[in-house]
């Protein structure tokens, strides 16, 4: 059987069971994303992708499939941001195969035509996921952006002393835009001491031991000494029992210390004021 | 090939490298400061390299090397105006420039110089 023109035959049929195939389904979905969105919207939405669906079956408008499928992918991509499930996504395709196939059960010759239309509305089907899937790994990909950026800040602490507070578990991206804005600042302010302040960090392993010395050593090639601070008891005995070794390179408990010994190390000194 | 100048004020040789460092220019240059010590008999030895974009492994160890020859005739050796890339690339290299001490810019270099003098 011809394919184009079975589809142009079931296009004839649910044109004129319109708007029962538009309320059944509007039905369907509307119980399926359980009162998220209202049923009015719904209708409005459903009722443009119907005359698309339409348009693309009879075959008469070339751009219409196109058209259908960048509509649905835009409908997944907001259905993604908004945090609707994957299921309620899919269901609102999958449904009106169910719409249409409770129609389709009083007119037994149509059965053709309805599993030509089936295949159709699976491929849709798939295309809506394939489309929120993507979204949500673009959400996933700027949210990721967004971490790296907040999460390395550069502070002045003292004439010629600066400060990075390091949060969270460091991996060698971060590392290393973090000894990228170090030594940038580095040359930009002229400091000759840098606080590098662990606390936020929660685990040290070798890994990460690696990556501050690293970092340690490129400053010491710009002529500028490290101390690495806010070393926590419990991060003290990892990194003992891991026989991480950091040589030379002074270490305190915390900040305050750290910046005591920049201090004194660049000759300065800070006395309580005296009576007034 | 280019040739790097060698500048002496006071008891210091002051190298200032502002061109594209080639293999054979380093070299070149590590002779001429070996000389230039012997004549001059300078305490202290500062190389900026503030306009230098790129290094590989061998100008990296050069450097240090420079350093090693220059304590030979016991002159100390301060490496001034690195940029960050370079600072980077030098790590990740695994060289860390032992023997050669580093300083921010000229002025902090000079610093070092006169005050271990």
């Amino acid at each position: 059987m011809d394919v184009d023109s079975s589809q142009g035959r079931m296009a004839v049929y649910m044109r004129d069971h319109q708007d029962k195939v538009v309320g059944r389904w509007t039905e369907l979905v509307v119980t399926g994303l359980r009162g998220r969105s209202s049923a009015a919207e719904v209708r409005r939405e459903l009722e443009a992708l119907y005359s698309l669906v339409l348009r693309a079956m009879s075959g008469s408008d070339e751009h219409a499939t196109g058209e259908l499928r960048a509509t649905l992918a835009e409908l997944s991509r907001s259905r993604a941001r908004n945090g609707f499930t994957p299921t309620e996504t899919a269901l609102g395709v999958f449904a009106l195969k169910d719409a249409v196939s409770e129609l389709v059960a009083d007119a037994a010759d149509l059965v053709p035509e309805y599993l030509v239309f089936a295949r159709m509305i699976d491929d849709l089907g798939l295309h809506t996921f394939e489309s929120y899937a993507a979204a949500r790994e673009q959400i996933i990909a700027d949210q990721a952006a967004a971490m790296l950026e907040l999460s390395t800040p550069v502070i002045r602490l003292w004439e010629g002393i600066i400060a990075v507070p390091l949060v969270g578990t460091l991996d060698s991206a971060r590392t290393q835009l973090a000894m990228e804005k170090l030594l940038e600042t580095l040359v930009a302010t002229g400091a000759d001491h840098a606080v590098l302040d662990i606390t936020g960090v929660p685990t040290v392993d070798t890994e990460v031991a690696q990556h501050l010395l690293k970092t340690v050593s490129a400053a010491r090639l710009l002529g500028a000494e490290c101390i690495i601070s806010g070393i926590r008891p419990q991060v003290a005995h990892t990194i003992v029992s891991l026989g991480i070794e950091f040589g030379d390179i002074a270490t305190k408990a915390t900040l305050a210390d750290a910046l005591a010994h920049a201090l004194a190390r660049s000759g300065q000194r800070i006395e309580k004021a005296g009576p007034a | 090939m280019e040739r790097v100048p060698i500048v002496k004020i006071g008891t210091t040789l002051f190298v200032s490298i502002q061109i594209d460092l080639q293999d054979e220019s380093v070299m070149r240059l590590q002779e001429d400061l070996a000389e230039e010590l012997v004549a001059t008999g300078a305490r202290g030895v500062l190389i900026d390299i503030t306009a230098v974009e790129i290094v590989d492994s061998f100008i990296g160890r050069m450097l240090a090397m420079i350093g090693s020859i220059s304590r030979l005739f016991d002159a100390e050796t301060v490496l001034v105006g690195m940029r960050p890339a370079v600072a980077i690339t030098l790590t990740e290299l695994g060289l860390s420039l032992r023997g050669v001490r580093t300083a921010l810019n000229a002025e902090k270099g000079l610093e070092l110089l006169n005050g271990s003098a």
